[in-house]
């Protein structure tokens, strides 16, 4: 740890995050530029420890000229930790107030954006199969980390966070039990292929990429928290393009829409879960 | 410019020490088991003039509905809030909700070692850290980093050792750090351990610990050195 270096300017820590960043960027496109600086100091240092080095500079030295540290930092800038049915009454209320909404449209287009290792992806999927809804639905799920994809398509997930899965599913209104879903497989489980029957996994980016299809809900949570105030703006505006009238946008249970410049084509539908519906 | 201060650590159990005072633009404070005890004690001392704010991480089980909003809210003068993601700074205490972490950031365009105008709260759902989740030592380390030395903070109570590398952080950068009497602690472990780590410039009771608070509320109001041009 080193101390700051006066009252004025930026540290030099700083200097070298915006530095590397910009680097990453130049070099392979990743857009890390406008993610929240508190918790890229926190992983970047974590980064730091795994890679053995000193400063960001080093670091940004390690990355422009091997491209096998790109992956390995990729997951300390993106990796987030999520777990099934996180908030279980977000998912109740899903259930509940707004599939039966989005049950009157023939076709369903669903986009899980920034689905990581896909927990939330299997959550969607096993509640839309639930309420009968599976098979008229397409969903989207996308992330920039490939890797994180490949998790998320490959659904196996450690034996000890079942539990707490299970729970949770329980929890948000689950109508059997969540062994229906996995087999145990690999000192893991491994959830039921047919609930990717009907998911594109997708490499997409809410800071550099464009809107890519029409949907009906847009879940995206705990995903925005880690963006600065001017990115959640763009990616708010995207899930606006993409979203049809009336249809819904699904928040973590700490972030909103106030500080957005898109709020007012939002109206609220549920304000404890964060959910809000675009007007029409 | 860092004001001097008195670095000297104080033993546990020394009375009415000559309380450390530097210009500080935010107080952090954590706390675990018997931590809402000792915010009760706290916020129902503090005056509704009190202009500091207060940023505070306190262990509660997790994925229970936190009720330490309403509950600490009924016994204190000032606004006490859950912090939501990018909400700013503001006078008042701000708790961190359950299941995430909670940090300071400066604004983009803000300045380092910005005064609290251009500071928000961001939240985190990384990992938790030594099982905690929120963790008092991610707040600590980024109130360090983004206030350097104009910051303050308190470990209370508690029954692990969280906070003691935050307080050792803030240390590093020229902050303020005081913690509760470990006599005094329901919980004396969390204490003890920042005291081991940061070698804060004042041990001192609940009561002390106010006393301190107010002073350097006090002296804020005072300030002259025109760090703290509110341009609103």
């Amino acid at each position: 740890m080193s101390a700051s270096d006066g009252q004025s300017g930026e540290s030099v820590f700083d200097m070298e995050l915006t530095l590397l960043l910009e680097a990453i960027f130049q070099r392979y496109h990743y857009d890390f530029r406008d993610y929240a600086k508190s918790s890229l100091r926190r992983r970047l240092r974590q980064a730091m420890e795994r890679f053995g080095v000193s400063s960001l500079s080093v670091l940004q030295d390690r990355v422009l000229h091997d491209a096998h540290a790109l992956p390995i930092l990729l997951d300390y800038l993106t990796i987030q930790v999520s777990e099934m049915f996180r908030d279980p009454t977000h998912f109740l209320a899903l259930r509940r107030d707004v599939l039966p909404i989005l049950a009157t449209y023939p076709s369903l287009k669903i986009w899980i954006a920034g689905c990581s290792t896909g927990e939330e992806f299997y959550s969607m999927a096993i509640l839309l199969e639930e309420e009968g809804l599976l098979d008229r639905a397409i969903m989207y799920a996308t992330d920039v980390n490939e890797e994180a994809l490949r998790k998320a398509e490959a659904g196996v997930y450690a034996l000890d966070r079942v539990a707490g899965f299970s729970e949770s599913y329980a929890a948000a209104g689950g109508k059997g039990s969540l062994a229906d879903w996995y087999t145990a497989a690999y000192n893991g489980v491994v959830f039921d292929r047919r609930l990717r029957r009907n998911v594109v996994f997708s490499d997409h980016s809410l800071a550099t990429d464009g809107d890519f299809t029409e949907s009906h809900l847009v879940l995206c949570r705990n995903v925005l928290i880690y963006f600065d105030r001017e990115l959640q703006d763009r990616a708010i505006g995207l899930f606006e393009q993409s979203l049809v009238p009336r249809g819904f946008l699904a928040l973590g249970s700490k972030e909103n829409l106030r500080i957005s410049s898109h709020a007012a084509a939002f109206d609220t539908f549920d304000m404890h879960e964060r959910i809000y519906r675009k007007q029409s | 410019m860092n004001q001097p201060m008195n670095h000297a650590p104080l033993a546990s159990g020394q009375t009415s020490p000559p309380a450390p005072l530097a210009p500080v633009d935010v107080i952090v404070l954590g706390a675990s088991a018997g931590g809402v005890d000792a915010f009760l004690k706290i916020l129902s001392a503090l005056p509704a003039s009190f202009t500091l704010p207060l940023v505070a991480v306190v262990h509660l089980p997790r994925d229970q509905p936190s009720l330490l909003v309403e509950v600490l809210g009924a016994r204190a003068h000032l606004a006490v809030r859950e912090a939501g993601d990018k909400d700013r700074l503001l006078p008042g205490l701000v708790i961190a909700p359950p299941d995430y972490h909670m940090l300071l950031d400066v604004d983009r365009g803000g300045r380092h070692l910005a005064g609290a105008q251009d500071v928000h709260l961001a939240l985190s759902n990384d990992a938790p850290v030594s099982y905690s989740r929120p963790s008092i030592d991610v707040l600590f380390q980024s109130a360090a980093e983004v206030f350097g030395p104009r910051v303050a903070g308190v470990v209370l109570t508690g029954a692990n050792d969280d906070g003691a590398l935050g307080l050792q952080a803030i240390k590093a950068y020229g902050g303020l750090c005081a913690v509760q009497s470990p006599d005094e602690a329901p919980a004396r472990a969390m204490p003890e351990a920042a005291i081991a780590s940061a070698k804060p410039q004042l041990v001192a009771p609940l009561h002390d610990l106010i006393q301190w608070l107010l002073a350097l509320d006090a002296q804020r109001a005072g300030d002259t050195e025109g760090t703290v041009v509110h341009e609103r």
